[in-house]
């Protein structure tokens, strides 16, 4: 992204005290734009009112064409480009394709939803992460607010939300 | 989290751990100058190594007849190594992908170390079956792809082939989840890192944040990724399986054999993890989350799986009996009382026999004993894929063709060097990536660490006082 956004942000030392804090702000209709946390905190999703990933419709799709692929080029091989009979074998001998179908099938899918998934995340070698505060990955669990385009006085609430739900400390930072 | 334990179960994570702990104490192997023990590892292991490079560059170099295989006794040490590696790479997806699925908490204190370990030992296992090619440059020729030969086709009806494809899914798979879970970690790892070290892991971290989406996709893709991994990981021993079992070797020629490897492989890879982590806890101080109630989890599953394992070795010589069928009943005499009858013994008595000592609680929870035992199923394993390959070929349907089979020293050289590659591998990965899964050991401490289930029992015992008064 270009343009860098102002971010406030708070940092709380607890998970159990950050989604509290998430639950009060929902409350108060805040605008979150993030959560950061230094691990998958239970909890945290219906919290933020996530609506559940659909990454899997992706591991589907793909393992879907894994496996068509798969028994179509050996079905194409052997019963059109180049038949052969294997040990009396009938050409199109379905049950030994299941083994490498399969195989394929759980490629296709695995790696196709890797893919996905750091596209979608916006993930990859050579990607700066907009580090908001090292911590964050250590033991600090953090709640952002874009403040770009607010007035003071709405920061001002900002502020004192953090202070009123525990935060442990509360800084500025654009990124 | 309020997950509720019952207060009962035995802490995973020891020593009032807090969240910034758990990150220091995982950290510090890969921060802190190398130790003079892991020096010495090291040079050894890469002396190994070389040993290895040595012998199969002599192997390709002057050929296969430098081994001492003949016609009758076409796979030896080359297939047994292999298959060995194979089975040792399966404990690692086992751990993550069926005990994740299983939601077993112990899991996080041995994941990572054992996935690293799975894909160290694929790589090591892929190169048995391509230095025994002969022509390892045409090793590609294994690969379905639009040749000037007509094109003509691989066989899609081989065994062989299907191994190819398990293998290398196999390999792909492993890596990809090991790495997707290694991401938030290297990122921890970034960020107490400074200048060139700091660009490094960022770069392996792939700009990862901690975001509240991204945790939750990178959860359901773990999720998913472990629903395939597990039909996937009993796929691949199944298949190899069927290298022999689709044959019609007496002693080969067996339906048992899909679980019975399976079991095998479940059975030696959780060896390879005890070898590897009661040494690794102990080097890198991590005792505190590789507890000794992990280790007992993993000596459970070997004697289950021992046990499994011994079974089917009965079964094998029962059918041979009771079918009626004397090939196969010569291939079970010949297998105990042949030429190669120590191999029949070591197997026996390492997989079967000394595994039992697992009943007892105070034996599955004393470390000499498990490191013990682990060398001693390690050992037994490789007994019994030699057992299965090399004495059931030098006995076939005509005395005529009967042969025997010792291995050359390119051959004892190729397999110790194999165990020097692996050992390199390994040894690199502990000091550059963190051994414990940290988000995962944090994600756990709230239900699993020993003060927060003290806390819970002291809860549980109010509650029960004020009941009675």
């Amino acid at each position: 992204m270009a343009n860098s956004k102002n971010v406030l942000f708070g940092l709380y030392n607890d998970d159990d005290i950050l989604i509290d804090a998430i639950k009060t702000a929902r409350n108060q209709k805040l605008d979150i734009m993030d959560v950061f946390t230094p691990f998958p905190v239970h909890g945290l999703d219906p919290a933020l009112g996530l609506a559940e990933s659909r990454i899997h419709i992706a591991g589907f799709v793909f393992g879907l064409i894994g496996a068509i692929t798969a028994m179509g080029f050996m079905s194409w091989i052997s019963v059109s480009d180049w038949p052969i009979i294997y040990g009396g074998k009938p050409y199109w001998p379905v049950l030994s394709f299941i083994p490498i179908t399969f195989e394929l099938t759980v490629l296709f899918s695995a790696v196709g939803m890797v893919i996905v998934f750091f596209t979608i995340c916006g993930l990859g070698p050579g990607v700066t992460a907009k580090v908001l505060d090292p911590r964050i990955t250590d033991d600090m669990f953090c709640i952002a607010f874009d403040v770009s385009n607010m007035e003071e006085n709405e920061k001002a609430g900002l502020q004192k939300f953090f202070e009123e739900t525990g935060a442990s400390e509360i800084n500025q930072k654009s990124i | 989290m309020g997950s509720i334990i019952s207060p009962i179960r035995e802490p995973l994570v020891t020593g009032n751990k807090t969240y910034n702990q758990i990150t220091e104490d995982i950290c510090a192997p890969t921060e802190r100058a190398p130790s003079i023990s892991w020096v010495i590892a090291f040079s050894v292991a890469n002396v190994l190594a070389a040993v290895f490079l040595f012998t199969s560059a002599w192997t390709i170099w002057q050929g296969v007849g430098t081994w001492d295989l003949n016609r009758t006794i076409g796979w030896g040490w080359d297939i047994t190594n292999f298959v060995w590696w194979i089975g040792i790479g399966h404990a690692g997806t086992l751990i993550s992908a069926i005990l994740l699925l299983f939601r077993q908490k112990w899991r996080t204190g041995v994941n990572r170390a054992a996935e690293a370990m799975t894909i160290f030992a694929v790589a090591v296992a892929g190169q048995f079956p391509l230095i025994h090619m002969g022509r390892a440059w045409f090793a590609f020729f294994v690969f379905p792809y639009p040749n000037t030969r007509g094109p003509l086709w691989v066989n899609f009806n081989s065994p062989l082939l299907w191994d190819v494809f398990a293998i290398s899914t196999y390999a792909t798979v492993s890596v990809l989840f090991w790495y997707v879970g290694l991401i938030p970690d290297l990122a921890t790892v970034r960020d107490r890192a400074r200048g060139f070290r700091k660009k490094i892991y960022g770069i392996f971290s792939f700009g990862w944040t901690g975001s509240a989406k991204h945790w939750q996709r990178w959860e359901s893709l773990s999720l998913i990724l472990a629903g395939l991994a597990t039909p996937l990981v009993l796929s691949v021993h199944t298949i190899v399986s069927f290298d022999f079992a689709t044959s019609v070797i007496p002693g080969w020629h067996t339906t048992i054999f899909p679980p019975y490897f399976v079991a095998g492989a479940i059975f030696s890879g959780f060896a390879m993890v005890q070898t590897l982590m009661i040494i690794t806890r102990y080097v890198l101080k991590l005792q505190d989350y590789i507890t000794i109630a992990h280790i007992e989890s993993m000596n459970k599953v070997i004697l289950l799986t021992g046990t499994m394992v011994g079974v089917a070795y009965l079964t094998e010589v029962f059918v041979a009996w009771y079918s009626g069928y004397i090939y196969e009943q010569f291939a079970f005499y010949n297998r105990a009382f042949g030429p190669y009858w120590f191999a029949y013994f070591a197997m026996m008595t390492c997989n079967l026999v000394s595994p039992q000592i697992f009943w007892f609680k105070k034996m599955r929870r004393n470390l000499y004993v498990t490191f013990i035992m682990s060398i001693f199923v390690n050992i037994g394993m490789w007994y019994e894929r030699f057992v299965i390959i090399a004495t059931t070929l030098a006995r076939d349907y005509l005395p005529s063709s009967w042969s025997l089979y010792s291995p050359t020293w390119v051959e004892i050289g190729i397999f110790i060097g194999s165990i020097g590659v692996f050992f390199t591998l390994f040894l690199i990965f502990v000091r550059v990536a963190p051994v414990v899964a940290i988000a995962e050991i944090k994600h756990i401490l709230k239900s699993s660490g020993d003060q927060y289930l003290e806390k819970q029992k002291e809860y549980v015992q109010k509650q029960q006082f004020s009941e009675k008064n």
